[in-house]
Parts: C-alpha cells; structure tokens; sequence
C-alpha cells in the first residue's frame, strides 16, 4: 500500500492539538503546584517562610493563568473554565505535583527537583517557535530564578543538618524523587512537537541535562535520589491516573467554582 | 486615522501618553505606571486604540485595576469624537520582559522618597546579587532578609548602618 502524503491542513490541526497538549501540561503542573503549595499560606515554619511560600504559590497560579490564557487563544475558550471546570482526570500535571504536599521536607524537595527540571524545560522553551510561548517563557525564566535560589538553600540547609532534617529530607526524596522525571517525559505528540521546532529538545535530552545539573549537588550534600519510576517515564502515565492527594486537591481548589458556577467576580 | 478635521494620530496618542503619566501604582501610589515603565506602547489604528501593558510579575494581582482604571481614565478621550477612537483595548504583553532597567529616573527618586530602594539596574536579577542601597541614610551595608515581600515586586531589607529595615522594588 502507498502511504499517502498528509494535507498540511491536517498537519495544521495536528500542530494544534500537540501545542494544546505542551500548554495544558505546562499550566497544570504550575496550577497544581502553586495550590498544593499555598496550603503552606499561614503555617509555615516561620513568616519569612510563610511570605516565601504564598509568593511561589502565587507565581505559579500567575504563570499557570498565563499558559491556559495562550491555551485560550488557540481554542477561543476562557482560561477560568478550563482551569476550574473540567474532572479531575482531565488534568494532565506530571506525577511529580501529584503528591500531596507532606510534611516541610517533602514541599522543599519537591520544589527543588520540580524548580530544577522547570529551569531545564523552560532553558530550552525560550527558543520555541511559537513565539507567544517562547516571549512568555522568557518572563516566566525571570521569576523562576527566585524560586530555584529559595529551593537550593534549603536543600542545603536541611542535608547539612543531621537528624531529623536530613532524615526527613532523604525520606521525601526516596519517596517523590522516583516521579521527578515525570516533568520532563516526552508527551504522546513529542514527535510531532520537536520536528516543528514548538518543543525544541525532546524529553530525552532534556532528562540528560537536568541529571547533569543536579547530580553534583546531590553528591556535596550526601544525598541519593532513587531510580525513575517507569510509570514517570512513560508518555501515557507520566501525566495521568491521579492519585488520592490530587482528587482532595481537587475537590478543594474547584469548590468555590462549584457553588455558583455562573457567579461572576 | 482620525475623524475628518480631527486631530493628528500623533497628538492623540501624545494626549492619550499624558493621560496615563498621571495614574499612580495602586500599591506603590509615588510612582506612576510610566515611570515604573509598564507601559510598552501606545498605538492608534483603524479606531483602535490599544495601550500595551508589561507586567512587573506575572501574577501580580494589581493587573485588572491597572487595566480598569487606564482604560476609565481614557474614557473622556475616547468619548470626543474628534479623537477618532471607536475602541480602547489595554493589553497586556509579554512581548519583552519588564526590568528594573525601565524605571525612570523620576520614578527611582520616587520611590526612593517614599522609602524604598530603587533596584538597581543592570544585569539580570542583579538585585540579589548586590546589596540595596538604604533609602533612609545611603548606605550599601545592607543585608536581604527576605527575597519574597508584601508584594510580589518587592523584597525585604536591613540596614546595618541605621538600624532600619526597609524594602526593593525587586527586579522580575
């Protein structure tokens, strides 16, 4: 049988569609984050920290807002409904950000390893030839560069603590660290994204990059982050299949929304 | 273009630019939007009037009342039919990223003024690289308490030389 050549009116929709794609995950993992983060809002360790962690959250509802407005334009929808009205299993934040938050530990190393991977993605985004993405992204970079910085002191500040902080810490690493690479595992239309310079490293690479960047300081502070979990890896569930945490998570952040869905603001 | 026997497009948007150096920061009223630099373009064309806005950060809360009351204050320009303006649009943009490098010198006094350290401007983020400079005595032996303020373009500081805490407009 001859394969027959693709219209590029399809090529177009399929383009589409994957953009779509690359722009849900990059606003569902800040979304999801930025909420699960701003449970921290009033008891944190101290209000230096308090103020610290609500100002992250609020940053990551910011850029979150930002993705599902471009998502907006491409599918001539509200960014309020596509972030507050659909099920929870249409939310398609990696598995990294569906954990619940725990205890302080686990939201620094969480935060670490998401701000690192987030700086390698981004790094790469910032040449996408989608250029409201890529303008976005630059903005986005800006402001990430504080939370990286906030994520790395306490990395260090709780390795270098033996006892409990240490402790703490390698436990919250044994446990998310396995769905790290779910930030970066390649999405189901990659292929297509890549070849058209929208996503302009594939997963892969930028897996690579980012075990570059955090093994060192992983070494200095003694500290091991286990294997990648195959389901982190895979295309099909590195972004779906919530667990219970998101479900509350969920429950929680669209529970407004669903007291008057028609009210207005 | 204008309505017939109108004003030029120029004199408008030089109206229109005049309008928009007088609205004050909600959060930080010492200073004016044009002075912290938000304001990338104003642009008349076809009727459409549009006003580019670049945030200071991306979720800075302040947006929709900035865009509400840009676009309240250009109302009595829009409504002289001589202005030849059918539409007002006040956009906001990420066509470039705001800086600290875009504050003006008036609005670094400003806030300066009213007690807080212009960032300084220069490369990127340099603002918690280098010490700020106190509003209150000058000096540089200051130290950054906290790189998350009240709001999301300010950050927290302690001058060693006169004992007073004081805050950036931080660099984003």
């Amino acid at each position: 049988m001859i394969a027959r050549a693709r219209l590029p009116r399809d090529r177009e929709r399929d383009l589409e569609k994957a953009t779509s794609e690359l722009l849900l995950a990059l606003a569902d993992d800040d979304f999801v984050l930025g909420f699960a983060d701003s449970e921290w809002t009033g008891i944190a360790p101290y209000l230096e920290e308090d103020v610290a962690m609500s100002s992250m959250a609020q940053d990551e509802l910011g850029h979150a807002a930002a993705y599902y407005g471009l998502l907006a334009d491409l599918s001539a929808g509200d960014p309020d409904r596509i972030a507050y009205d659909r099920p929870a299993d249409a939310f398609r934040h990696c598995r990294l950000v569906d954990h619940g938050r725990g205890d302080w530990a686990r939201t620094m190393a969480r935060r670490w390893l998401y701000d690192s991977a987030n700086a390698v993605r981004l790094e790469a985004l910032a040449g996408s030839a989608n250029r409201p993405l890529a303008d976005l992204v630059v903005k986005v970079r800006r402001e990430e560069t504080y939370h990286l910085l906030h994520g790395e002191a306490w990395l260090e500040r709780l390795a270098r603590h033996h006892g409990e902080p240490h402790r703490r810490l390698a436990e919250a690493l044994e446990l998310v660290g396995p769905d790290a690479p779910s930030v970066l595992a390649p999405l189901p239309s990659e292929a297509l994204l890549v070849d058209a310079g929208i996503q302009p490293l594939p997963g892969a690479e930028l897996l690579t990059r980012w075990s570059a960047r955090i093994e060192p300081v992983l070494g200095r502070l003694g500290l091991d982050l286990p294997a990648a979990a195959p389901a982190a890896l895979d295309p099909r569930t590195a972004r779906s299949g919530h667990g219970a945490a998101f479900t509350w998570l969920w429950t929680e952040f669209s529970s407004v929304r669903a007291l008057d869905p028609r009210a207005t603001w | 273009m204008t309505g017939a026997g109108g004003p030029p497009a120029a004199e408008v948007v030089a109206a229109v630019r005049a309008v928009l150096a007088g609205i004050a920061d909600p959060e930080i009223p010492a200073i004016s939007i044009v002075d912290l630099g938000i304001v990338r373009d104003v642009t008349l064309a076809r009727g459409r009037l549009e006003v580019e806005l670049l945030p200071t950060f991306i979720g800075c809360p302040a947006l929709d009342l900035i865009r509400a009351t840009v676009a309240e204050q250009l109302e009595p320009i829009r409504a002289n039919p001589d202005s030849g303006i059918e539409q007002v649009a006040v956009t906001i943009s990420f066509a470039e990223p705001w800086t600290a490098e875009r504050i003006s010198d008036t609005g670094r006094a400003a806030l300066r003024a009213s007690g807080f350290a212009p960032p300084e401007a220069g490369p990127q983020l340099l603002s918690l690289a280098a010490p700020a400079t106190c509003p209150y005595c000058g000096s540089r032996r200051t130290v950054l308490e906290n790189a998350f303020g009240p709001t999301r373009c300010r950050s927290i500081h302690y001058c060693t030389a006169c004992r007073q805490p004081f805050e950036q407009f931080k660099d984003g």
